[in-house]
């Protein structure tokens, strides 16, 4: 599983010794992440992202399992257990605002990890499997998110649920009683409230099993590197301890410089004030949006304003659902055999159109569903998908890659004698 | 983790401490004293919250309180038991010697100065903490006039202390003053 120039766990205190024999848990932590995990050499800072992600899972689930302990699920008290929270109980106001901003730096701290993977494709062969159960938990994160800010049980909680089950409203004949089964009622009532909490509550533990899954994957091929190519010998890698740990140490450092920023000074940037007006069922919100991280999503589902043989409705929230599906078939729609975006001009160039593209939906994602935006998001749409359905395949076949490193040695040091002689002590796995 | 085969590491300082090792020990403590203070919070949380603590003083008119009458309310969300004493239950208990008891305590120790008719105790069984009877009408007073506890039978007397039975001590008496003749403030 591992390369064979992997150091072995050998205890020598005899208590570890024996706690070997019968639960080796230190070992596997060892062989994850210890000296035992042999990690490329040349891993720069796009790769902290995942262990910042995992960070923030636990973060969420701390701080989360200790406002479960104060918040009341039911629609006639549960915006003002969550005043309580802010007013009562002692650090509560610390413990809600690490939770509200805690969920939009996981978004952030996500976002990167993703964006990581389509600029170096970490998602081909062998990794295909590592970036599926990725995509998994997005969306499985995505849901979550979205259960959590009904909690709260404000406008924007209230209109959001609303919305968002409408989505399932759209889908044709059925559509109608797969809304009201999935609120338990007509409209977001307390029956809703309560499904959402227990989801919620649920959710992240999912998760956290789906992220050992990612892990248990990842340490197959092990990982890949912003060269693209694949580790060759024993100077390729170095133990992930204490190399990657202290690397990762000083990237945690700096995110929680910056998510302090926010929970201490700003706590309310990110969030949408409407959201302290309790839930009103007979007036909706001049400006409904969901969180910022959902932005793109909701721009692409009301780019569609036209009935083209199905309903409009019903387009747009296709079109959304297919934006993220449509990661799934990455491995197979990218063909070059290069990884890295370092190597491939072409590729590099649309990576960030891509990106500019993305940052186009997220502006109207967030803005009024009026002119311009609306024909903005249209177009931006369309790019989206002619990217990952048109643009990249072509790419793939048409490019001409740029000469790649011998290996991960030469990258970094210029040459790399002993591979050159191959004496490599072996191959990737 | 002080044996990496780096070059910096070769430098060695004279007392055999590298730069490296003075880093290590200074992040991983500055991380260590960090995590320790997040405990604060964490801990601090499941605490009385402050709508609790606001809540912790209880008023009670007794003006309708007849000699003999007991009221029951509520302080702290446990039972609190006002009893206005009769002059046969004031004698029943000044009559006991004080130093036979279990929890050695008169009438005069545990009723104000000046109102030692009325006795404001905790409806709380030292015992395990059940509610004893006696203070609404027709329940059982047990063997000596005062509180009986229908869990594991602990009987207290007319000045609410114990007599017989499990409990360890006297039925507690809050700390309560009298704001006016007949208001008191418990708490
Ligand atoms: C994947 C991890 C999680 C994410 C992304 C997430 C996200 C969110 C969001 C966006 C909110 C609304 C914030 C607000 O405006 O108040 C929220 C609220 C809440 N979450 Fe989570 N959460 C996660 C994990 C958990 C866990 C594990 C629990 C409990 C076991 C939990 C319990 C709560 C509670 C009780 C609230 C409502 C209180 C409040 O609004 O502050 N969350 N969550
Ligand atoms: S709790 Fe009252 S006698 Fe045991």
């Amino acid at each position: 599983m591992s390369f064979p120039w992997a150091k072995q766990y050998e205890p020598t205190n005899p208590l570890m010794k024996y706690l070997d024999e019968k639960l080796p848990l230190p070992r596997l932590v060892y062989n994850a992440v210890g000296a035992g995990y042999p990690v490329p050499r040349n891993l720069s800072y796009m790769w902290n992202f995942g262990v910042l992600a995992g960070f923030c899972l636990v973060l969420q689930i701390v701080t989360g399992v200790v406002l479960a302990m104060h918040y009341a699920a039911n629609d006639a008290v549960a915006f003002d257990s969550v005043e309580h929270i802010m007013r009562d109980v002692n650090w509560g106001w610390l413990m809600r605002y690490a939770h509200a901003n805690g969920a939009s730096f996981f978004f952030i701290v996500i976002y990167l990890h993703i964006f990581r993977g389509f600029y170096y494709s970490s998602y081909k062969a062998p990794r295909e499997m590592i970036w599926l159960i990725g995509v998994v938990i997005f969306l499985l994160t995505m849901a979550t998110a979205f259960m959590g800010y009904v909690l709260p049980w404000g406008q924007m909680s209230f209109w959001g649920a609303k919305v968002i089950t409408g989505l399932f409203g759209a889908i044709p004949l059925v559509g109608e009683s797969i809304q009201v089964w999935l609120l338990g009622g007509y409209a977001p009532d307390n029956a809703a409230l309560n499904r959402f909490f227990s989801l919620h509550f649920l959710l992240p533990f999912v998760i956290a099993g789906v992220v050992i899954l990612h892990i248990w994957a990842l340490h197959i091929p092990g990982s890949s590197n912003p060269t693209g190519v694949e580790v060759k010998s024993e100077s390729d890698t170095l133990p992930f301890h204490p190399y990657y740990t202290a690397k990762d140490g000083l990237g945690l450092a700096v995110f929680l410089i910056f998510y302090a920023a926010f929970v201490f000074f700003m706590p309310n940037a990110l969030g949408h004030p409407d959201n302290y007006i309790p839930a009103n069922p007979l007036s909706t919100p001049a400006l409904i949006v969901p969180e910022w991280y959902f932005y793109p999503f909701y721009a692409i589902l009301r780019a569609f304003t036209f009935d083209f043989i199905l309903p409009a409705q019903l387009w747009g929230v296709l079109a959304m659902f297919a934006s993220i599906l449509v990661w799934f078939f990455l491995p197979w729609l990218d063909k070059s055999p290069v990884r890295s975006g370092r190597y491939r001009p072409l590729f590099r160039k649309f990576f960030w159109v891509l990106m500019v593209d993305m940052a186009v939906l997220f502006y109207c994602g967030g803005a009024h569903a009026e002119e311009p935006y609306i024909m903005i998001s249209q177009i931006a749409t369309a790019y989206y998908f002619l990217h990952f359905l048109v643009i990249l395949p072509i790419i793939s076949s048409i490019e001409k890659p740029e000469p790649l490193p011998f290996s991960i040695t030469e990258a970094v040091l210029g040459s790399d004698e002993k591979a050159a002689q191959g004496d490599s002590a072996g191959t990737a796995a | 983790m002080a044996t990496t085969t780096d070059t910096a590491d070769t430098v060695v300082a004279e007392d055999g401490v590298r730069r490296r090792d003075f880093i290590e020990i200074a992040a991983v403590a500055t991380a260590g004293v960090g995590g320790i203070f997040t405990l604060i919070p964490l801990i601090s949380q499941m605490s009385m919250s402050k709508d609790v603590l606001a809540d912790s003083t209880t008023e009670l008119d007794i003006s309708a309180l007849e000699p003999g009458q007991s009221i029951k309310a509520i302080f702290r969300k446990q039972p609190v038991f006002v009893r206005n004493l009769t002059q046969a239950e004031i004698d029943a208990a000044n009559a006991v010697d004080v130093d036979d008891l279990r929890d050695a305590e008169s009438l005069a120790d545990r009723t104000l100065e000046g109102h030692e008719n009325i006795l404001v105790v905790m409806g709380v069984c030292t015992h395990l903490g059940c509610v004893p009877l006696g203070a609404a009408q027709g329940e059982i007073k047990g063997e000596f006039g005062g509180y009986f506890c229908p869990c594991h039978g602990s009987h207290y007397d007319t000045a609410a202390r114990i007599r017989k039975g499990p409990a360890p001590t006297n039925l507690e008496v809050p700390e309560y003053t009298f704001t006016s003749d007949t208001t008191i403030v418990i708490g």
